[in-house]
């Protein structure tokens, strides 16, 4: 065999691999959707769900998504960016770092179980906060920190060091130069976590069934008082999610469309995390543009 | 086949008392490790001239560049004194900081920050405290003409200065240097990575830009030292073998190693 009919082989070979993955997503997101979409209503996706026999719409479900998001991303976007910082900037070779290192990464490697467990004995039980938004963001946290602080780092260490020389030769501290120089051309790569990572957030139920509860309350949208019990931003009340919704429709529902609803829950939960990750682009690309001034 | 000189036989020019100096450094070593990178090198740089470091590749002239402006304090030891106006720069409480925007840099290879053209002049400025926004535009047109830069970048500050080319690029990172206002402008090779009509406006920029500082430039290129520089030090295998105006090191020079390297016996 020559050189040539080697590397038709090859090209062959990795195109299959490829359509085949292409395959198993399109076929996957195909199904969900057809299966899905036609149960979708507007009172399907504003109604409330009847908590005994967990038929009807999914309004709040929803809301508790997003809102668990923006809540996770709120506490640990900060701390994973000082970490990142840390350990791609100022963090020395030695063991300590590599202790750091290997703790991060089992911290990723837990399983989403055990962090509801946890979450649920520490924040529900032992500080008494209930079964609520902020015990199940702080438990989304732990699966967000390794993997936000991970790429952080990565991208902070891909910038070239004449970067950083620059700034230092100008007499700039280390940190302005981190910031207003290195983090901005990190930006890109960044915002790629991010949204990785918001979308395990999106799809988590494990760990929300011990921490979030199962129960969604209902909730008066015209009341975004966080301090008021029936409103929808109350971080103490409890808040069942889209996934763990689904996950009680198929176990404990007693509708008799069960499937239906699971069906078209899943349907509105890809195209959240679908737009989700438009909008994180967007921004993104909006972001770096402003701050490159590139075109 | 490199011949093994002696270390012993130097010959440094010293000045006299009545020549102004910007920076002078005396007995600096550089270690990086255990491996002795630059030994006893004890050199002074006359006020607004350009004075060229020269030698082969890891003869120690870059790792001695960066040491002036404690670039290298992370990566290496640096000991002995280095003189800046009455003070030694090299003591662990200087404010390093505050050096670096009197002791300006340009490196090998262009890196200017992913800003647009007037963000990446104005930004270290303001870290310095300077908010005013018309003493700011003054001080992006001032360092880009310094620079000789303006005619070609006037209309587009505010686009991104990756799009400019390779020797744009390294005029408009002397331009940030220079926009410090800085006292001596160190520069490592700046010249290595562009073309040679680029090459010469970056020369011509540094003989215009002498008038106003102390330019100390490490170059690869032997013609280059010989067309802008005034004082010309040679650097071998971490030594400072000879050090004298340019002209006398190139038609007379005093040591046996200098003399092979001018004429192209290495290097």
């Amino acid at each position: 065999m020559n050189a040539k009919r080697k590397d038709l082989l090859a090209t062959i070979i990795i195109d299959a691999i490829v359509a085949t993955v292409v395959g198993i997503l399109v076929f996957l997101l195909a199904y969900i959707l057809i299966s899905g979409l036609p149960h979708v209503s507007w009172s399907f996706l504003t109604g409330s769900a009847d908590s005994f026999s967990g038929a009807g719409g999914i309004g709040v479900q929803l809301f508790n998504s997003f809102y668990l998001l923006i809540l996770t991303m709120l506490i640990s976007i900060p701390i994973s960016l000082g970490a990142g910082i840390y350990l791609a900037e100022y963090a020395k070779d030695n063991w300590r770092t590599r202790l750091i290192r290997s703790a991060i990464e089992v911290l990723s490697s837990l399983p989403s179980v055990v962090v509801g467990l946890f979450g649920f004995l520490l924040f529900v039980v032992k500080f008494k906060i209930g079964f609520s938004v902020i015990s199940g963001a702080i438990a989304l946290t732990f699966f967000n920190l390794p993997l936000l602080t991970r790429n952080i780092e990565e991208s902070l260490s891909a910038v070239p060091r004449s970067q950083r020389e620059a700034g230092l030769s100008l007499g700039l501290s280390k940190w302005k130069t981190e910031i207003g120089i290195i983090l901005p051309v990190a930006l890109p790569g960044i915002v790629t976590g991010v949204v990785l990572s918001a979308g395990r957030v999106f799809g988590e139920a494990a760990a929300l069934i011990y921490t979030a509860g199962q129960s969604a309350p209902v909730t008066n949208f015209a009341d975004w008082n966080p301090m008021d019990a029936a409103s929808p931003l109350n971080p103490l009340r409890p808040a069942e999610t889209l996934a763990v919704h689904i996950w009680k429709v198929n176990t404990e529902g007693l509708a008799s469309n069960a499937a239906q609803l699971s069906a078209a829950a899943s349907a509105v939960l890809i195209i959240a995390v679908l737009l989700f990750n438009l909008f994180a682009r967007v921004l993104g690309n909006y972001l770096y543009r402003r701050v490159t001034a590139s075109k | 086949m490199l011949k093994d000189y002696s270390f012993d036989q130097t010959a440094v020019q010293t000045f006299d008392d009545h020549v102004a100096l910007a920076l002078k450094t005396e007995d600096l070593q550089v270690y990086y490790g255990s491996n002795h990178a630059m030994h006893d090198a004890n050199l002074a740089f006359p006020k607004n001239q350009i004075t060229a470091l020269i030698g082969a590749s890891g003869s120690g002239k870059s790792t001695y560049l960066r040491s002036l402006n404690r670039m290298n304090d992370t990566i290496a030891t640096v000991t002995g004194k280095i003189w800046y106006h009455g003070v030694d720069i090299n003591q662990p409480d200087v404010n390093i900081y505050e050096i670096r925007r009197h002791i300006g840099m340009v490196f090998q290879r262009p890196n200017p920050f992913a800003k647009s053209i007037r963000e990446n002049i104005i930004y270290a400025l303001r870290a310095t405290g300077i908010k005013d926004k018309k003493v700011l535009n003054q001080r992006v047109e001032q360092s880009l003409k310094g620079a000789a830069l303006w005619d070609e970048v006037k209309d587009t500050l505010d686009k991104s200065a990756l799009a400019l080319s390779g020797g744009q690029q390294q005029r408009l990172c002397i331009a940030r240097s220079i926009a410090m206002e800085p006292d001596v402008l160190l520069l490592d090779e700046p010249c290595s990575a562009l073309d040679p009509i680029s090459t010469v406006k970056v020369e011509e920029t540094l003989l215009e830009l002498q008038k106003k500082y102390t330019i100390i430039i490490v170059t690869h290129n032997m013609q280059q030292a010989a067309r802008i520089s005034s004082q010309c030090a040679f650097f071998h295998l971490g030594h400072v073998m000879e050090y004298a105006p340019t002209a006398t090191m190139f038609s007379t020079p005093k040591i046996q190693v200098t003399q092979d390297y001018v004429s192209g016996s290495f290097g």
